[in-house]
């Protein structure tokens, strides 16, 4: 198929989970690499020593700032992409690397770890410890859409992309705490129940229809705040979950 | 396939009643949800549904899923309490191991349900295994202090004796084991109201499959709007299989009009609370989830 978009894996201080998870989609990564993207670089699946020009960027982990080469292949990762998505929590907010306090052979003195929207700009975050195929698949599709779409396919994805895209303006930090600071505190919470079930460690419990958090479990990955309806709530996107899912996997087909 | 501004988008409204007698006995109205998730799970069509079980307290719901006929009839009738049954949505397809997921709800619900699905934030495997959504009308919801607090100050009873509850006619209204009727004014319980519902957009569960509720019905017979290609497929083959007893929505009274009128009531009185929340402070806004 002509017009396929570059699309990269950009591997920093992460588990690989991320990437399981891109492959997880199974035949519709298959279906993506066949029909709309072609993988120009990822240190795992392509033999591809350099980081070259991408359209789509996807970032595993966050980067070690005292790693030379982790700071040059990110500002790198910037410059040679057209978009860059933060793939998952580490990505996105530091997540579990921000409990790191190095000490590990062979180089104890990597201790500091950030996302990587405190070193570059970041266009879209895919939060998730580790993100759904799901939601990889739906950005990956869309972005096919928005770069090599027709008119009407551009508009959606430019509709959908949107949140996601606000997500990575709004910052590089999370916690249970926004929940609390930006959904609670604020009177948005009606007590559905979404964060709990969002929430990749268990650390999210209801008491009489309300979200508690135990603060010492949460390993700051942002998915209780992403994934509340009352986070973000497009009218313009959500009621049309029908369509949208029809074309998404019409795509894939 | 109509679309409403205050209905939402649905192909097709009803009054409908269940033919299963055990179910009616202890249904809210017309006893559409619990027939409804029977069905389908009989039918294969979910292996089982999130539902609003018992909790540890009189009138608490807890959210359970069920599997089992047995368990669904245990959901029946409305809890009048915050129940967040989407914190299953994920265990469902884990703990549980369902594949085809059926989920019931109110409005914000359905709405999670449906962000979990195009979003699905930390959400895998939850996307594709939603099986059937069926939401409720819902005007607001009580925190489970406040229903306790109209039950117990205002109405004068005890939680544990309260047979059903019901908001109807305009009046809250509580009925206990014993045969006694207390009414309230909804005066008297819209300060206990939970306040995230008042930036809430949806009065009749606009993202459901299939939402339903009592209002425009008549006594014992609920309103079905019929909104996805999936809940078309699971409602005309329960309808033609004789499970629901149906009247068009015109001939019932009062009809869709009163469900438009209650929608743009709810609807354009949390249109306001969203703008007024913009100019809260002085020159400081609160959040608004809908920029």
């Amino acid at each position: 198929m002509a017009n396929k978009i570059k699309l990269g894996h950009v591997h920093m201080s992460g588990c690989t989970g991320c990437l399981v998870s891109v492959a997880d989609n199974y035949l519709g990564f298959i279906k993506i690499l066949d029909d709309y993207a072609d993988l120009v670089y990822s240190l795992t699946l392509a033999d591809v020593r350099h980081i070259p020009e991408m359209d789509v960027a996807l970032v595993e982990g966050s980067v070690c700032i005292q790693d030379h080469e982790s700071v040059e292949e990110i500002k790198e990762t910037r410059k040679k992409s057209k978009v860059v998505v933060a793939l998952g929590s580490c990505a996105s907010y530091g997540n579990i690397t921000r409990f790191c306090r190095g000490g590990q052979h062979n180089q104890p003195q990597h201790e500091s770890f950030l996302p990587i929207g405190n070193l570059i700009d970041v266009d879209v975050y895919i939060p998730g410890c580790p993100p759904s195929p799901e939601l990889i698949r739906n950005v990956a599709v869309m972005a096919y859409m928005l770069l090599q779409g027709n008119a009407d396919q551009k508009a959606l994805a430019d509709k959908y992309l949107k949140p996601l895209m606000a997500l990575a303006k709004r910052g590089t930090t999370a916690c249970f705490c926004d929940l609390m600071n930006d959904v609670i505190n604020q009177g948005l919470c009606m007590g559905c129940g979404t964060c709990a079930a969002s929430c990749p460690v268990r650390a999210i419990t209801h008491e009489f229809g309300k979200p508690q958090g135990q603060r010492d479990l949460c390993i700051k990955c942002g998915s209780c705040y992403g994934a509340c309806p009352r986070s973000f709530f497009n009218f313009d996107v959500i009621p049309e979950f029908e369509t949208i899912s029809e074309i998404i996997a019409g795509a894939l087909k | 396939m109509i679309a409403d501004p205050y209905l939402g988008k649905y192909t097709t409204c009803v009054s409908a009643r269940s033919t299963d007698k055990e179910i009616l006995q202890k249904a809210q109205d017309g006893g559409i949800v619990t027939t409804l998730m029977v069905y389908a799970l009989e039918q294969g069509i979910i292996d089982g549904a999130i539902v609003a079980g018992k909790g540890d307290r009189p009138w608490q719901p807890r959210p359970f899923v069920a599997m089992s006929r047995e368990d669904l009839l245990k959901a029946r009738g409305t809890k009048y309490n915050i129940s967040p049954q989407i914190s299953l949505l994920k265990e469902a397809t884990r703990s549980f191991g369902l594949d085809k997921v059926g989920v019931t709800g109110v409005c914000c619900q359905m709405q999670a349900v449906r962000k979990a699905q195009l979003y699905p934030i930390n959400m895998r495997d939850v996307p594709d295994k939603i099986a059937l959504a069926v939401g409720l009308f819902c005007m607001e919801n009580f925190p489970y202090k406040s229903m306790q607090t109209i039950v117990e100050d205002h109405a004068g009873q005890s939680l544990s004796s309260v047979k059903k509850m019901e908001i109807g006619k305009g009046k809250f209204w509580v009925y206990t084991e014993r045969g006694n009727v207390v009414t309230l004014p909804l005066k008297v319980t819209h300060k206990y109201e939970q306040p995230g519902c008042h930036v809430c957009l949806d009065y009749v569960s606009n993202l459901g499959d299939i939402s339903t509720g009592s209002v425009g019905s008549p006594d014992g017979w609920s309103t079905v709007f019929i909104r996805t290609k999936v809940g078309n497929d699971v409602w005309s083959k329960a309808v033609a299989e004789g499970i629901f007893e149906t009247k068009p929505i015109e001939e019932v009274k009062p009809g869709l009009e009163l469900v438009t009128k209650l929608a743009k009531e709810k609807i354009d009185k949390n249109r306001k609370t969203v703008e007024e929340r913009k100019t809260f402070g002085i020159n400081k806004a609160l959040q608004n989830p809908y920029t």
